[in-house]
């Protein structure tokens, strides 16, 4: 899995150092990875392949039940046993998760990291989404927003948070066909654009296909 | 038959609560020909308000109240933030439901019990800490501020949101809410209540109004905790009715009206605070602070719900040691004996009290169960699920206040000459019971697979026959609980009990807090205790009799 070409920046992007997950014992899901920066991994697998499980290590969500070794590093960071909140991973689910009492505008203030007057704050949201061409979206509430603009909306949130790595959780799976490959393109555009350590989750081949990147089968 | 339940119920419930109000407005008002009242006049207004202490009475109540729903949210608020989903949570949370079968007068005699000047508390600490041999003469219980009442109103009331926290939560997709303002960087206390709670409060805001209706005007806690002279003006409005001078009936009736405004003042304050914290909370997300250390908040809330638990549970046992004290000397932790033939002794004077609570409870928990069965399963005949407006309207008896308009109904039952029949209390309790009944079955009847009902159906079963051999047994369990909630709620009335019972119905609970005034520890301990095991054992044998009739069908276990 490791992209030769990347040795000399190492330390950069996410490494999964033989991760090995259990429950009760039994093998749920192992993998020894690197994703460089402006890369993308694939782990594809049927559902209860455990491969959502592995997304809940690497972000910090991993239930009690599960025994897990291994390390995680982030830009040659150990992560392994921080928190959630100091871990700076970007997470997409197959549901956009907008903050249904907020503004669109305001669930991308949430994210914003804190710094600035509130209006340099909200300048920047707008520039923003006026730079993704989704200027008009703004004011609205996400309830009334189509499957394709809440997804656009979803990754808008998640990069304003400036995140070292995203890792995608089916996040194209409630998507309609047509939609799903311009929402797509449009994910693997940003990361690709930020230099992010992309890893994602799927069941989809399409989808596995489409991210460009080494495929992992799990499960 | 079965079309006629919904509107059946909602008569039942809305028409005493019109009733009422009707009648404690006329009276008011100066007009009912019963009483010698046959012109409008603002007389009875004038005089309510000239009685000296009537100003503070009223600020009593409204200040109060909103203190005790605000506590008790805030406490809520931070142990949710900080815990839920957590390993100890579930547990712990798990209290919330027998904390909150607690009675009203029971919790607050239990606190009583435990911080007056001669009570548990005070002889933990004695003499060693303080020095003191004897009881020192302070005014802690009955405090002319209002203190004591507020801390029984929020170890009473922190439970009941809790409870309807719990049931809110999973409907707002909190684990996955949480983890995406997590994984954004946020603290976990700040993540939840930014992310999680507010779909939360949008759920719980009728049960938080009936709490700060219930506070500002609640009689039998204030009764035994609140301040004497002058009291709260809901126990005001009683000593007015028990005034021997007739005339008399006009001011509380007033007075009564003046409640109203009381606790609709209470609700539009709370509802302009809700308007601000929601702004100053939009402010906040506009800033994106993280707020990532916040370990003193989760201790705040941690211990904040275990300081109410363990008052309440204190308290208990404090009534329970009190029932069968011996001589007991202050400084004492405890008394010099033990003696359970005080039980024994006492047996035949509990004997009605707890006769005449059950049998009512029996009646106002069976007639609820009733009407709502049948108003839920005309509802699922014809796929109809309840409107917004009309679980408003359910809420209805529990948002006006109580001593407003079963005072006025009281009126209306003295002059048609139904006050002290036994139905009267029972249709009286109904009022109360039906509104918790309805609540805690509505979400299991939807949640049963309606196949079964397919299935049944296509056998060749009728809809009559499918409700009573399928719908009925499967959810044995919630109509059992909903029963045993229905039963607690009736238990623990007072005022429905005392006023439309015409004082012919002595319960447990209206024996208690008659003895309040009084100094009787033991028997006051005896019958706080036996208030709180008549619910307990209700809810028992609900938990009891289906896990014993299903014992050998796996599938019916949970």
């Amino acid at each position: 899995m490791t992209d030769t070409s990347t040795t000399v920046r190492a330390d950069r992007g996410l490494t999964l150092k033989q991760i090995d997950i259990r429950l009760k014992g039994e093998p749920v899901i192992a993998l020894d990875a690197h994703v460089a920066p402006g890369e993308v991994l694939t782990v594809m697998g049927p559902s209860g392949s455990g491969k959502s499980t592995l997304l809940n290590l690497i972000a910090g969500f991993l239930p009690d039940a599960f025994e897990a070794s291994g390390q995680i590093l982030l830009d040659g960071q150990d992560i392994t046993h921080l928190p959630p909140e100091r871990r700076r991973l970007g997470l997409l689910f197959q549901d956009a998760l907008l903050f249904p009492h907020l503004s669109v505008e305001s669930n991308l203030l949430y994210a914003l990291p804190p710094g600035g007057s509130r209006r340099a704050r909200c300048d920047k949201v707008r520039a923003f989404l006026d730079e993704m061409g989704m200027a008009e979206l703004g004011a609205r509430d996400p309830a009334t927003l189509s499957g394709g603009q809440k997804a656009r909306v979803a990754l808008l949130r998640v990069l304003l948070a400036e995140p070292h790595a995203l890792l995608l959780d089916e996040p194209f799976s409630r998507l309609d066909a047509e939609r799903r490959a311009a929402v797509r393109a449009f994910v693997f555009d940003c990361a690709r654009k930020r230099d992010l350590p992309v890893l994602l989750v799927t069941h989809d081949r399409d989808d596995a296909e489409a991210a460009g990147g080494a495929i992992t089968l799990a499960g | 038959m079965l079309r006629l339940a919904p509107p059946l119920t909602l008569t039942l419930l809305i028409g005493p609560v019109l009733a009422g109000l009707i009648g404690v407005l006329a009276l008011a008002f100066g007009y009912f020909p019963a009483l010698g009242g046959t012109a409008l006049s603002l007389d009875a207004f004038a005089e309510a308000m000239a009685a000296p202490g009537f100003a503070r009475s009223a600020w009593l109540g409204y200040w109060v109240g909103l203190a005790a729903t605000a506590i008790g949210l805030l406490v809520l608020a931070l142990f949710l933030a900080g815990w839920w989903g957590t390993r100890p949570f579930a547990p712990i949370a798990a209290l919330a439901s027998p904390l909150m079968a607690v009675p009203h007068a029971a919790t607050a005699f239990g606190l009583a019990f435990l911080i007056v000047p001669s009570g548990w508390l005070m002889r933990l600490i004695s003499p060693w800490a303080t020095g003191l041999d004897r009881p020192p003469d302070w005014l802690i219980v009955n405090d002319p501020a209002g203190w004591a009442l507020l801390a029984g109103l929020v170890i009473k009331e922190m439970p009941y949101l809790l409870l309807m926290a719990l049931a809110a939560i999973p409907q707002t997709a909190p684990a996955a809410r949480l983890n995406a303002a997590r994984a954004m960087g946020y603290g976990r206390v700040w993540g939840f209540l930014t992310a999680v709670f507010p779909g939360v409060y949008a759920q719980i805001r009728l049960p938080v109004y009936a709490v700060i209706a219930f506070s500002t005007s609640v009689v039998d806690m204030a009764l035994i905790l609140g301040p004497g002279t002058p009291p709260t003006l809901a126990v005001q409005i009683l000593r007015w009715h028990n005034d021997p001078d007739l005339d008399m009936r006009f001011v509380a009736a007033a007075a009564a009206v003046c409640q109203l405004g009381v606790t609709a003042a209470a609700l539009l304050t709370w509802w302009l605070g809700e308007k601000a914290v929601a702004w100053l909370g939009r402010k906040a997300i506009t800033m994106g602070r993280r707020y990532r250390r916040d370990s003193v908040f989760r201790v705040l809330g941690f211990s904040g719900f275990a300081v109410i638990a363990l008052t309440v549970l204190l308290g208990l046992i404090a009534l329970f040691v009190w029932s069968v004290a011996g001589f007991w000397r202050f400084p004492d932790a405890l008394p010099d004996r033990f003696d359970l033939m005080r039980w024994v002794e006492r047996a035949p004077l509990f004997a009605e009290p707890v006769f005449n609570a059950s049998l009512i409870g029996l009646a106002a928990a069976g007639g609820a169960m009733v009407l709502v069965l049948a108003s839920l399963e005309n509802g699922h005949r014809r796929g109809l699920t309840a409107s917004t407006r009309a679980l408003t309207l359910l809420y209805l008896p529990l948002i006006v206040p109580q001593i407003a308009f079963v005072f006025g109904l009281l009126i209306l039952a003295l002059w048609l000459g139904f006050a002290g029949q036994f139905w009267a209390v029972a249709l009286a309790h109904l009022v109360f019971v039906t509104p918790y009944v309805y609540l805690s079955l509505a979400d299991p009847y939807e949640a049963l697979d309606r196949r079964y009902f397919a299935v049944a159906r296509s056998l060749g079963k009728s809809p009559a026959r499918v409700f009573f051999t399928i719908r009925l047994p499967l959810m044995l369990r919630p109509v059992l609980t909903a029963f045993a909630i229905g039963f607690a709620i009736s238990i623990a009335q007072y005022l429905p009990t005392q006023l439309i019972g015409a004082g012919r119905w002595p319960t447990v609970t209206t024996e208690a807090v008659a003895l309040a005034a009084g100094n009787d520890r033991r028997v006051i301990g005896s019958l706080a205790l036996i208030q709180s095991l008549l619910p307990a054992i209700a809810l028992g044998l609900a938990a009891l009799v289906p896990a014993l009739l299903f014992r050998h069908r796996r599938g019916m276990q949970h």
